[in-house]
């Protein structure tokens, strides 16, 4: 049976976006503003009806696309990609409402622009193909150059064009890795030519061959990140970028690439990520305190957040490469996390540097506390989420990515704990040095409007709400980060805490009971294999 | 007597095998006598009418012929109008159809005479189509020699024009020099397997003659050489820029399109059925050809500031990629080339359409300068050269992504994963100038404000005004159009092109 479910949820952006562009200008906008709303309301709908326990994909799809090429149209969603759709489908809504209110130059364009990359990156998210989820990463690309260099500021060609060249380098290389795996699986093997993600974790290629496919993929993952050698194009863009596309491009488009290492690479070439291991901590420590230092020193809000992204992405792949259940699973927690602290971050800026006369220097703001509460309200409780405050939803993620590290990779953990701290340092000078302090020279303008408080506030709402309740996400991710990681830690011969080996290589379907996933963890309760409903 | 009769009896003629030529063939005798007479209505409506008219029916009978499988030569062993020959045949006959779409208001083909211009068209068609579907080296030496002749004077038919009389001459002087490369090769050749039939050539490899016989050997490199010429290969490509750059546009779109589209199918029949069996000896060198073809082209594309320049480069670098389908010597790299070379059709068409379209009323010429800030002046004209640039670069959701992904996969499957990683270096490359186009036209405002109303009719030629509007050259904004629509589907729904080339496919037997 074919489940369209996804596919409909998928292009309904796009598809809104095409009605839109041919309406009159005032109605065309907001039918591509609807159309992200009703998006957002399908994925509730597709959450509500998600089962928890089940590592399984769930709404699967899977026709062939081109079948010469083995290439499927195959998408699902399982507790991996779950609450990434959710972020996507969530910020989407609020740049699209404030690109539809306050961009003047050819609006339907834009929200065409706009929709076409929710359409890519739920693709993306969505994908269980392997060349699938190739055309969706390189499709994201193509709104991106066209919003950054058509609506930008200052250098926004040389921006863009540096952008598109920094992450398509990337992923052609990943493309010439995707068709390579293919291949070399197929032969190896003597099967059809296949790209399902999940048949080729089932047949790793020999650890040899594996890692040089790891390097093309690594190498347009962590650009996409971006992590620390690979970040030159992060300060360009950061400046140029309209404020809608940088909270989306922050938000949701750098964790495309680190959800791309649990859902394919781990998986995939177990062996490989072993044996990349100690280089990929190396990268992730060296982001985290790179990103750190550098953000406490940038006197522009925007790029504090940018160099402070480097960090967190660090972090997230610290959890990540630390091939551990808990790591894994705080990786994904600190990506939602991360994801609405800067979307709300950027937001916040957004209305800092309107009442700071439209500059973008700390210098000009100042003292805005007591002309804007309302901001400074939101802006606090959005900044204590930054620093990991106990009681935020990144201090859960950062503390089981940290319990996952210190498990198996005690140096790398304790050398990233001091990134916590520098977070501390620069999320507060930020918060300092725009709200409190003496009054900025040239700050005007009283609190928050309607759209910003409109856009701002359901932000914190939803941070503050997943402060509380973390197990909305810890629930429904944990069987599935688990399955993930389970062939790279036993490769690396990290077998982990307890629980009983699972055989089947690469990647293996558990059926979990959806308990308190903390006590499960140690307990260590039997691993049901499941086959994939379909 | 009697057997001095038998002798001299013609060989068995398939006259429906053979329609498409004598189509295009009797197409160009029909428009050149019909060119003889005067009239406006003669002149402007009859004669193109009249060649594309031969076009559509070698396009009917090509679909007709269609029968995967059927590999038996014709006339007496000379052609075989097998499924490669009819699908390279259509892929001439769509480029030369646009071509004379892309003629139609151009003013010089008019002044050289327009019965003499599309005969010309129709005559290098014939030998595109007798050079596809060569079965021996004498019939492939005719029909590139067919293809060449005409294709010199058309690149020198805007008679005014010094640069088009440069290039004319430039390609004489170069195309000769390959083609006597070519012929010396295919000397050597005969002179070593004493066939000129590419059954007897393939059979007496390995059999009589040795696979190392230097005689062999220095034949396929000259032959090589000759046909790199035609194909743009480098480091043959050097008159490439010049000649692309100076020909008028319409024949310009043709010879990037059709000529190497010609080029390839004989590389694929010369390589894949005359030689398979040496495939260990000369694999690596095109390989090595492959790859610098890749790199030169790009590279030297960045720094072009023409369009035609550009395109022509990155023609070359194009070359590199469809080389690629050669080198692996399998059933999955003639089908790869030949799907990559239906997309390059499209990409090219409604990238020429847009340069044709703006040259005749910017100011700049052919200069990047000629886009600037064309999404609002004329997104209809916008939307397709962005489309073919992004496809060029091999963006997803476009058929050059997929006809890139098909020449890794078959680069991959044949071992030579390492061209796979050359493609992919080349298409970075490439991005940097195909994006600054996609820049020009999206990203940089222009000074002058185009009114909003367009005036009933623009003289098709003469200076820049500002109120040139693309809806004066309705013809030119449907073929771009057209062509960027194709470029898309084909991305997005590309199993009826995998049809047909898995019956390209089967035209050559016994690979792997």
């Amino acid at each position: 049976m074919v489940d369209v479910s996804l596919s409909v949820l998928i292009f309904l952006p796009l598809a809104a976006a095409l009605v839109g562009a041919l309406a009159p200008p005032r109605v065309g906008r907001w039918v591509a503003v609807g159309g992200s709303v009703v998006a957002l309301a399908y994925v509730l709908v597709i959450l509500e009806d998600f089962s928890r326990a089940s590592a399984a994909l769930q709404f699967t799809t899977d026709v062939a696309w081109i079948s010469e090429l083995g290439v499927r149209y195959s998408l699902g969603v399982d507790g991996l990609n779950l609450f990434l759709i959710l972020l996507t489908a969530l910020l989407w809504v609020p740049a699209m409402v404030w690109a539809a209110l306050r961009v003047a130059d050819r609006p339907r364009l834009f929200m065409f622009h706009m929709a076409l990359a929710e359409t890519a990156v739920l693709g993306a998210f969505c994908a269980q193909d392997l060349a699938l989820f190739v055309v969706f990463f390189d499709l994201m690309l193509v709104p991106f150059y066209f919003l950054i260099g058509g609506w930008g500021q200052g250098e926004r060609v040389a921006a863009t064009t540096k952008f598109v060249i920094y992450t398509l380098v990337g992923s052609l290389l990943m493309l010439a890795g995707a068709v390579a795996l293919g291949v070399l699986t197929a032969s190896e093997t003597g099967n059809e030519l296949t790209f399902s993600i999940r048949e080729l974790a089932q047949s790793p290629l020999p650890a040899g061959t594996q890692n040089w496919i790891f390097l093309l993929f690594a190498a347009a993952f962590l650009v996409k990140a971006p992590a620390f050698p690979l970040h030159g194009w992060v300060v360009d863009t950061y400046r140029a970028t309209p404020i809608p596309v940088l909270v989306v491009l922050s938000a949701v488009l750098s964790k495309v690439g680190v959800y791309a290492f649990l859902r394919i690479v781990l998986p995939v070439m177990p062996d490989a990520s072993a044996t990349f291991q100690e280089p990929m901590l190396v990268v992730a420590v060296i982001s985290i305190l790179y990103g750190s230092v550098l953000a406490f020193s940038q006197s522009e809000p925007r790029l504090v957040v940018a160099y402070s992204s480097i960090a967190q992405l660090g972090f997230i792949l610290l959890g990540i490469f630390a091939l551990d259940e808990l790591g894994a699973q705080g990786a994904l927690m600190q990506m939602v996390n991360h994801g609405l602290v800067v979307a709300a971050l950027f937001f916040i800026i957004a209305a800092l540097t309107a009442r700071a006369a439209g500059s973008p220097s700390l210098e000009q703001m100042g003292g805005m506390a007591l002309r804007a509460p309302v901001l400074a309200a939101l802006f606090l409780i959005v900044a204590l989420a930054t620093l990991a405050m106990p009681g935020s939803p990144n201090f859960v993620g950062e503390i089981l990515i940290l319990f996952g590290a210190l498990e198996e990779q005690l140096v790398y953990a304790l050398v990233a704990s001091v990134g916590v701290a520098l977070a501390a340092v620069y999320g507060i000078r930020l918060l300092q040095r725009s709200m409190h302090n003496r009054v900025g020279p040239s700050v005007e303008g009283g609190d928050l409007g309607r759209l910003d408080l409109g856009v701002i506030a359901p932000l914190a709402a939803v941070i503050v709400a997943l402060g509380v309740y973390p197990q909305l996400i810890l629930d429904r991710t944990e069987a599935a980060t688990t399955a993930k990681v389970t062939a790279a830690a036993e490769s690396a011969g990290q077998g982990g805490r307890d629980r009983p080996a699972i055989e089947a290589p690469g990647g293996p379907i558990f059926e979990e009971p959806g308990a308190d996933p903390r006590t499960e963890l140690d307990g260590g309760e039997s691993h049901a294999e499941v086959s994939e409903g379909r | 007597m009697i057997d001095l009769l038998a002798a001299a009896r013609s060989p068995e003629i398939d006259y429906q095998a053979l329609a498409p030529l004598l189509a295009t063939a009797g197409g160009s005798i029909a428009v050149l006598l019909a060119g003889l007479f005067g009239g406006r209505a003669v002149q402007r409506v009859l004669l193109p009418l009249v060649a594309a008219t031969a076009l559509v029916v070698a396009i009917a009978f090509s679909v007709v012929n269609w029968e995967p499988g059927d590999t038996a030569p014709i006339v007496a062993n000379a052609l075989a109008m097998d499924t490669l020959a009819l699908f390279m045949s259509m892929i001439f006959y769509v480029s030369g159809l646009v071509t004379i779409g892309l003629s139609l208001r151009w003013e010089s083909a008019r002044e050289a005479g327009t019965g003499e211009y599309l005969a010309l068209l129709l005559g290098s068609i014939t030998g595109m189509t007798l050079l596809a579907s060569a079965e021996n080296l004498v019939t492939l030496f005719v029909g590139i020699e067919l293809l060449s002749i005409p294709l010199y004077v058309l690149c020198a038919s805007a008679l005014r024009d010094r640069r088009s009389l440069e290039a004319g001459l430039k390609y004489l002087v170069i195309g000769s020099v390959g083609s006597a490369t070519l012929l010396y090769g295919l000397a050597l050749v005969y002179g070593a397997t004493g066939s000129t039939d590419l059954d007897g050539i393939a059979a007496a490899i390995g059999g009589s003659v040795a696979i190392t016989d230097a005689l062999l050997l220095t034949g396929i490199a000259l032959a090589v050489v000759g046909l790199a010429f035609k194909a743009s290969v480098a480091p043959f490509h050097q008159w490439t820029p010049d000649v692309y750059e100076g020909a008028p546009t319409p024949v310009t779109s043709f010879m990037a399109v059709a000529t190497k589209a010609a080029a390839f199918a004989i590389l694929l029949r010369l390589f894949d059925h005359a030689f398979p069996t040496v495939q260990a000896e000369w694999g690596p060198a095109l390989a090595a050809l492959a790859a610098f073809t890749i790199i030169v082209g790009n590279v030297a594309a960045i720094g072009q500031r023409s369009l035609k320049r550009i395109l022509a480069w990155s023609g070359v670098a194009q070359a590199g990629y469809l080389l690629v389908g050669v080198v692996v010597g399998t059933t999955l790299g003639i089908q790869a080339t030949a799907f990559y070379l239906a997309a390059y059709l499209v990409m090219n068409v409604a990238a020429f359409a847009v340069v044709i379209a703006r040259e005749r009323v910017s100011e700049h010429g052919d200069d990047l300068e000629s886009l600037r800030d064309l999404a609002r002046a004329a997104p209809l004209l916008a939307w397709p050269m962005t489309i073919a640039m992004l496809a060029l670069a091999g963006f997803p959701a476009t058929a050059g992504f997929i006809g890139k992904f098909y020449l890794i996969d078959a680069a991959v499957a044949g071992d030579y994963a390492w061209l796979g990683i050359a493609i992919v270096v080349g298409s970075m490359i490439s991005l940097v100038y195909y994006l600054r186009v996609v820049a020009v036209m999206w990203m940089d405002r222009l000074e002058v404000k185009l009114p909003t109303i367009p005036p009933r009719y623009v003289r098709p030629v003469g200076g820049w005004s500002p109120e040139a509007d693309p809806r004066a050259q309705p013809e030119i904004v449907a073929i771009a159009v057209i062509a960027a629509a194709a470029t898309v589907v084909l991305g997005i729904l590309p199993s009826p092109l995998f049809d047909v080339v898995r019956d390209v496919g089967t035209s050559i037997s016994g690979l792997l």
